[in-house]
């Protein structure tokens, strides 16, 4: 069942075309992915989910018009956003608190979720004394915790180190298995998206359209291993093929 | 240590080179005599800590809440801070008799000048606090359904935090400077007047002994903002410590 459906969708800042036809579906329980290169305006796609940006286009949320933004998603921004001055678990209880909920309750619900994140005892750190991955994993918990009906992911592990990112997706996929949570993750990263989707949208350069969709057949768990292995590696190349012809050869510096 | 040596030096030149100690006395000589008159020293300088912290007390309120109407409303900001800049710059000395003009040999101009010279620093302070913000938690907390207030309360006006105890710091100095300043200019009592007084009985280790005073209320004052910003951000020294080694690392 189609959760999210976006229809046509364009956005322009000033004359500048940022999204140009996006039109593109996620499925309820799905892990869907956007593929393209950094300054696509990936983000910007967001931005109109959220809310902070009007677009043109048709975005439909289970099955009507979507107005309300911020009671279907919960965003989790590029880096980690957690405020240095408040201690984890109340980083984590963060949108319960906008929501309107209670400190106490807010608190009883994100408890138990700290043994799963691997945090627990860490509840009364500031984010300064954790490490990156912790980091993105308490930021996690904080989107998760909301219990919106669907995950933006912006470019969630962008920031860290290639071991530490490799850990992260290995720990998503896992944690995604046991939740289903419907999920839209930004991404330039090929194998973080393989990795991860059960389908893969192939953003143009700016101003973004979709080129491809791809659909991710493998096999969960992903742990890399057996056959499955060189089939995802077989997709990747596929993949930033795609990605490659889509750019202008002037030997665009990819982070 | 470099001030210790400093005294030393001024103790030995004071001493041996035949200046006479109604030009320049000896350190020992000031001490001396601040033991002496600490009566008249403490009589002083009570009315230059008021009118320091009520003055102080006023900028602050009235830098809040002009910086929280700047943040919400940014045309405010083109429009009024020409004028604090031009406020930033009229000079102390010419200003301050006209306040005492105005309102007195009081408490009221001492207040008013204090207030004028910690005004904008902390003013400026607040505001490029806000501004510092992290983009995405702004955009997070909008997302989340946060409103402006909410933003404000919840990440601008934590995240000013560290500006405004800087403004904090440089400006508490500021606040004593100009309360004696606008004793200079006019007061029944103070340490401006008293110095002023010491001055014109030729008694220059009087005078040194009220600057003593002055920098050492100065001193901690700043003591006290710094100790204040140790309870107030409790996360900048547990940063320090890391935790090391401790539970997963991923």
């Amino acid at each position: 069942m189609s959760r999210l459906g976006l229809r046509r969708v364009r956005k322009a800042f000033g004359g500048l075309d940022v999204l140009a036809d996006i039109s593109l579906s996620v499925d309820a329980g799905e892990f869907v992915s956007i593929l393209g290169p950094s300054g696509a305006g990936k983000s910007t796609l967001f931005q109109l989910l959220t809310g902070a940006e009007h677009g043109e286009g048709e975005m439909i949320f289970d099955g009507a018009p979507l107005d309300d933004h911020g009671r279907h998603f919960a965003f989790m921004p590029q880096r980690d956003a957690l405020m240095p001055w408040r201690r984890i678990l109340d980083n984590t209880t963060l949108g319960l608190e906008v929501q309107g909920v209670g400190r106490k309750a807010a608190r009883a619900r994100v408890a138990p979720l700290f043994a799963e994140f691997g945090l627990a005892g860490f509840e009364r750190h500031f984010p300064a004394q954790l490490s990156a991955g912790m980091r993105q994993r308490a930021a996690l918990l904080r989107t998760v915790v909301q219990e919106r009906d669907m995950l933006l992911l912006d470019e969630p592990f962008g920031a860290l180190d290639a071991l530490t990112r490799a850990a992260m997706q290995r720990w998503l996929e896992q944690m995604w298995r046991h939740h289903r949570w419907t999920a839209l993750l930004i991404t330039h990263d090929v194998r973080e998206a393989v990795f991860l989707s059960d389908r893969i949208y192939v953003f143009s350069a700016r101003p973004a359209r979709v080129v491809r969709e791809i659909k991710v057949p493998l096999p969960r768990p992903r742990d890399r291993t057996g056959t499955a292995t060189r089939q995802a590696g077989a997709l990747e190349a596929e993949i930033l093929d795609i990605l490659l012809n889509l750019q202008p050869s002037r030997g665009h510096d990819h982070d | 240590m470099s001030v210790g040596l400093l005294l030393v030096a001024w103790e030995l030149y004071a001493n041996y080179s035949g200046i006479k100690p109604t030009i320049l006395p000896a350190p020992s000589r000031v001490f001396e005599q601040a033991i002496l008159n600490r009566e008249a020293l403490v009589d002083n300088a009570i009315p230059t800590i008021r009118a320091t912290l009520i003055g102080f007390a006023f900028s602050l309120g009235a830098a809040f809440a002009l910086s929280m109407l700047v943040d919400f409303f940014q045309p405010l900001r083109r429009a009024l801070f020409p004028v604090f800049i031009v406020s930033q710059t009229l000079p102390l000395v010419a200003i301050a008799p006209l306040v005492v003009l105005w309102f007195g040999f009081g408490l009221t101009p001492k207040i008013v000048l204090v207030a004028l010279v910690t005004f904008f620093p902390m003013l400026v302070a607040l505001v490029q606090g806000y501004e510092a913000t992290e983009a995405e938690i702004g955009q997070m907390l909008r997302a989340m359904g946060a409103g402006r207030w909410r933003v404000f309360m919840l990440a601008r006006l934590p995240s000013a935090l560290p500006y405004f105890f800087a403004g904090l710091r440089i400006s508490i100095t500021y606040a004593v400077v100009g309360a004696i300043f606008a004793e200079y200019a006019g007061a029944a009592k103070g340490l401006g007047i008293y110095m002023l007084n010491a001055k014109n009985n030729f008694r220059p280790d009087l005078v040194l002994a009220a600057v003593g005073v002055s920098a050492a209320l100065t001193l901690v004052l700043f003591g006290l903002t710094v100790l204040l910003q140790r309870l107030a951000m409790p996360w900048e020294r547990a940063a320090g410590r890391q935790a090391a080694g401790k539970g997963p690392q991923a």
